[in-house]
């Protein structure tokens, strides 16, 4: 027997309604956790469910969360990119969750870059 | 890859660049039969039977930024192992369906690891698409289908926080129900 049932929802609605009633504005930031054959395989989704987890417990809103494929430096996977509003993309290498929980909690909610897992600057030219 | 959940969430994720809308996952256990099943089918763009052919080749795929493609060849690889097998089934313009047998007791089966993870990964980084998610045992049937999700929703998106929250809850519990194996 389930107790959790779909038609709970509606309660989560409700209450977002509520709460997002008091805060108009846009996103803070995008993150993209890479998510192809390489970046699975090397632990990209126990990155992005650290990602979940963490914008779970701060009860994070204003954050994008998406993931794209492959960019063919499968040896540097997990691979991350960092987005914030109005600034270059960071990219991230070999990510795991301490080192997303802290990208999340320094980077994306205070700004700061996380230099020593940046792999580089800027968006990838897919040719 | 260490679990075939995590096989699940890299043919969906071939689905999903496919361009597909909606992906059908299921997930059969039979103890009486001794099968395990996974069966991915979407409506994305399909394969020419020529691609279709080579898709199992790792040395051939359809990107641009690298020269092998082995999430096709590690799965049949896996299946086959424990006895099992992969059939690919594709047509251009109406979708593709992968389907991969493994001997459910067999030794060199991989555990289905975190199906949960792997489905929150697809919601939230796909909410263009939807999935569907089928779990059979001998005890049940566990059904997870994010239409009715996104109904119910209304404009609360799928990746707010709350919804995650709940949905590893139900998965977990829905599994849980139906002695899911992990």
């Amino acid at each position: 027997m389930s107790k959790l049932k779909i038609e709970d929802l509606k309660k989560i609605k409700e209450k977002v309604h509520s709460q997002t009633a008091l805060r108009e504005g846009g996103q803070r930031a995008k993150v993209t956790v890479h998510m192809g054959t390489c970046g699975i395989a090397s632990g990209a989704r126990e990155v992005l469910n650290a990602l979940m987890r963490v914008i779970e417990e701060t009860n994070t809103t204003d954050v994008i969360v998406t993931t794209s494929g492959c960019m063919g430096l499968c040896s540097r996977e997990p691979l991350v990119t960092v987005e914030l509003l109005g600034k270059e993309p960071i990219k991230y290498e070999k990510m795991d969750e301490m080192k997303m929980r802290q990208v999340f909690k320094r980077h994306v909610l205070e700004g700061e870059i996380q230099t020593p897992f940046v792999l580089a600057k800027g968006s990838e030219v897919v040719r | 890859m260490l679990e075939l959940a995590l096989h699940i969430l890299d043919i969906a994720e071939n689905s999903i660049r496919a361009g597909a809308s909606l992906v059908r996952i299921l997930v059969r256990e039979s103890r009486s039969k001794d099968l395990f099943l996974m069966r991915i089918t979407d409506n994305g763009r399909g394969m020419t039977r020529e691609e279709r052919e080579r898709a199992l080749d790792p040395f051939y795929t359809t990107k641009k930024v690298r020269r092998v493609g082995l999430g096709l060849p590690m799965l049949a690889e896996a299946a086959e192992r424990t006895g099992g097998r992969l059939r690919l089934r594709s047509r251009p313009q109406t979708g593709t369906i992968v389907e991969a047998s493994f001997g459910l007791s067999h030794i060199d089966r991989q555990p289905l690891g975190d199906i949960a993870s792997t489905l929150i990964a697809l919601i939230v980084g796909n909410p263009g698409s939807d999935f569907i998610y089928r779990h059979e045992t001998d005890g049940g049937v566990y059904l997870l289908d994010t239409r009715n999700i996104k109904r119910a929703l209304e404009d609360v998106p799928l990746n707010h926080p709350e919804v995650t929250g709940f949905l590893r809850g139900h998965i977990a519990e829905g599994l849980g129900d139906i002695g899911a194996s992990a």
